[in-house]
């Protein structure tokens, strides 16, 4: 009984002690807030892809401390961002995002017409080089009001990337990638008979990628998914070069045999198969090398980009596409201002100001990042070829192997995203793409008539 | 009869004057009145004390979200923008979109398969571990390992499985026995039977335990009386084991079906509903009316759509058991 009573008066003492202790803490705690100058804003900041490299993060992380050195009152957290419509809707709700986060060309202005992003409008405007922005990718990030919502930070048109060693194992010239889709469907084929790989892949996935594809390919056979703006735009999948897209999928799937066996194949999942060397050629955005090289650990010796082939009519073009820079709505003053402090000194003062342009290139070179990854600019011309003669020296991505990529590009007519109800105009179309890759002597006509019918529901509902 | 009822001669007299007081009516208890003091000290204020986490606890994380459910199913909302009442507009649409009757085919095709393929499977293995002499522990470890291993590793593991080419775990196998390769989640048609496959691998283990635990109560003297009448194994397994284990096998019945109508994970992870909503179910279409898109959440028809589950789940369930209950408690 004695033991226990003295166990319960150590415990009373014990508490005493704990208590007295985090007084003196809380105090320390109080008194030393109270002494510094200026209240630290706190922001958190979306930064690389979850699961990437080592290199890749110590990077970032390199270039949070020199941005808090350089602004002291500023205190950045990383925070490891994918944009997917899935988590994006649930931390959108559940107010989960960072503070400063990324969203795609397609989602800038409804967003910000939902009022679900930070009106940047004075922040953005009071950049001395705001003038500078490309009208038509700025206009990306401004809302029905005229409200700046989310600034720009890269711009891409569609591409495709091909494996050079393949080429060369099939008996095809690695420096003569395809120009024509009769060309592409026969290097496809020869490919996959002569190396066992899979020839030519298209993203197939129900989380929208398959329907962005799709239009992609329409795009550059002259044709388009959607015409009109808002609640009056047209869905318009029934069209011909959609169907010529599709008949096209469909030889090559069925006749050729030329795609491999995973249909079900999404953004990040075609990114690891190419960079596994199993894939001859697949269409993405013209900058993925640098997710495959941050994420995939892809060897540089392998990757070639060329523009899509292009139909021979006027409006054959290549689907363009970027990505906006946001603040969370219920972020404060003070957050948004440093948000777009940040936003300024990562994304953007390197286009504008030669020596971050030399920083940046110095530290993502000694980092082993990619530097110099084709896109498409986010500033006028002049800016533009300002920004590419200051990091010429540091440029580590193989651009020679780019070169049919950006030797065309130019010369190109860059076709923006449906604009109304972009995504779900993609998710409509994923189950047209999935029937032809998955169910031999499907019907394109009837399929893109099918689905039409949703697509112009979904323009109609604004979602 | 009851217990008391009967007084054998054999007893002594000690024993039957006991049982005489026993069976003797009693007096009625005296009936005090209940005041907030009697309540107090009848030790009301600790009964509630225990009770406060308890209906805390359950009313935060239970009660609320289902209230919050059906507010919400009569609600157009973002969580971000005020909400704003629509009545049942929710339900209409849900009803009107063209996936919903998708949803609830390939819902019912799912249910369907796992009671063909997935309920008898685990009797049959339960039945056939039982039947073991020796290692029985380790046979019914081995069965259970399935349920241990995280439901997204064994996904994966099975979506390596499923590889559509020449090269895949299955493909070699059916290779092996001369038949080519199958396209398994890829296709329209096989993607449902093969997460069907997947989803009974993956949850047998648990009810094989349940079927194991019962067979253990069932009385051997049963199996003894039966060999003595001429019974072989069937109709031993037909006559006994069966209807020993039938209040089991109910409630493991509609424990499946109520798993089955909720199935989420496997479409999602597989085939995210695809090919071609060839595997939609109506989990999945809740969850893409609330995530799967980033634009305009349509978190009410996600309720709406909730609520009509759990409305049929209910009501299934009460027909369920009052169908079965005479069965149940013969």
């Amino acid at each position: 009984m004695q033991s226990k009573i003295r166990a319960r008066a150590s415990m009373r003492l014990g508490a005493a002690i704990a208590a007295v202790s985090l007084a003196a803490v809380a105090t320390g705690a109080v008194a030393s807030s109270a002494s510094a100058s200026a209240p630290t804003v706190k922001i958190t900041v979306a930064s690389l892809l979850p699961g990437s490299t080592k290199a890749a993060t110590a990077a970032f992380n390199a270039q949070i401390k020199l941005f808090e050195k350089q602004n002291p009152g500023i205190q950045v957290t990383a925070s490891t961002y994918q944009w997917l419509p899935a988590t994006f809707a649930a931390k959108l709700a559940a107010g989960t995002l960072p503070t400063m986060f990324t969203v795609p060309f397609t989602d800038g202005r409804s967003l910000g017409d939902a009022n679900e992003l930070y009106n940047l409008t004075s922040l953005a405007q009071s950049l001395p080089y705001f003038n500078k922005f490309n009208p038509a990718v700025i206009a990306e990030g401004t809302d029905a009001k005229g409200q700046v919502v989310a600034i720009p930070e890269a711009s891409y048109a569609q591409a495709l990337s091909y494996n050079r060693q393949l080429f060369t194992e099939a008996g095809l010239n690695p420096n003569d990638p395809p120009t024509t889709w009769a060309q592409l469907e026969s290097d496809a084929k020869q490919i996959s008979e002569k190396t066992g790989m899979a020839g030519y892949t298209q993203m197939g996935a129900s989380d929208n990628t398959a329907g962005w594809i799709l239009t992609t390919v329409t795009d550059a056979l002259g044709g388009r998914m959607e015409t009109g703006i808002g609640a009056k735009a047209k869905a318009t999948f029934s069209n011909p070069a959609a169907v010529q897209a599709l008949n096209i999928l469909n030889t090559m799937r069925w006749t050729d045999d030329s795609m491999g066996s995973n249909m079900g194949l999404s953004w990040g999942t075609s990114n690891q198969a190419f960079a596994a060397g199993q894939v001859g050629m697949f269409i993405s955005g013209s900058d993925v090398y640098t997710s495959m090289v941050q994420t995939d650990n892809i060897n540089p010796a392998i990757y070639g980009l060329a523009p899509i082939p292009l139909a021979k009519n006027k409006n054959a073009g290549v689907l363009g596409g970027g990505t906006l820079t946001a603040v969370s709505a219920k972020a404060t003053p003070a957050q948004a201002a440093a948000a777009v402090k940040w936003i300024d000194f990562y994304y953007l003062q390197k286009y504008v100001n030669r020596k971050d342009a030399i920083a940046w290139a110095k530290t993502e070179v000694a980092s082993k990042q990619p530097v110099g990854t084709p896109e498409v600019p986010i500033f006028n011309a002049k800016q533009e070829a300002l920004y590419n003669s200051w990091i010429k020296p540091y440029i580590n991505v193989p651009l020679k192997q780019m070169a049919p990529f950006t030797k065309a590009i130019f010369n190109e007519q860059i076709i923006p995203e449906p604009e109304a109800a972009t995504q779900a105009i993609y998710g409509d179309l994923d189950s047209t793409v999935q029937s032809v890759l998955t169910s031999q002597g499907s019907n394109p006509s009837a399929l893109l008539a099918a689905a039409n019918s949703t697509g112009q529901a979904s323009i109609k509902s604004g979602t | 009869m009851s217990k008391i009822d009967f007084m054998p001669s054999e007893l002594d007299q000690s024993q039957q004057t006991a049982i005489a007081a026993l069976s003797a009516p009693r007096p009625a208890p005296p009936r005090y009145r209940r005041t907030p003091l009697t309540w107090l000290q009848s030790g009301g204020l600790s009964r509630l004390a225990f009770l406060i986490p308890l209906i805390a606890i359950f009313g935060a994380f239970s009660w609320y979200p289902i209230v919050k459910l059906v507010i919400t199913s009569l609600q157009q909302t973002n969580f971000a923008a005020p909400a704003k009442w629509v009545g049942l507009h929710n339900f209409s649409l849900v009803i009107h979109d063209p996936l919903f009757p998708i949803a609830v085919r390939n819902t019912a095709e799912f249910a369907g398969l796992a009671l063909i393929f997935g309920y008898p499977i685990p009797l049959v293995v339960a039945l056939l571990v039982s039947e073991l002499r020796r290692r029985r522990g380790l046979y019914a470890a081995l069965v259970y390992l399935p349920v241990v291993i995280p439901p997204v590793v064994a996904v994966l593991l099975w979506y390596t499985f499923y590889n559509a080419g020449p090269t895949g775990v299955f493909n070699t196998i059916l290779h092996w026995l001369g038949i080519g390769p199958q396209p398994w989640i890829q296709s329209q048609s096989q993607a449902m039977p093969s997460l069907v496959l997947e989803s009974t691998w993956a949850n047998a283990g648990g009810t094989v335990i349940i079927y194991l635990a019962a067979l253990t109560g069932v009385n051997s003297e049963l199996y003894e009386a039966a060999s003595v009448d001429g019974a072989g194994i069937w109709k031993k397994i037909w006559h006994v084991t069966l209807p020993q284990l039938r209040t089991v096998l109910l409630v493991t019945m509609i424990l499946q079906i109520i798993g089955t109508a909720q199935v989420f994970l496997e479409p999602y992870l597989f085939t995210q509903g695809g090919p071609n909503n060839a595997t939609i179910t109506v989990l999945l279409l809740i969850y893409n009316y609330a995530f799967g898109n980033s634009l305009g959440p349509q978190y009410g028809e996600a309720a709406a759509l909730s609520v009509m589950l759990v409305a049929f789940l209910a009501l299934f369930s009460l027909i369920y058991l009052r169908a079965t209950r005479s069965w149940s408690s013969e």
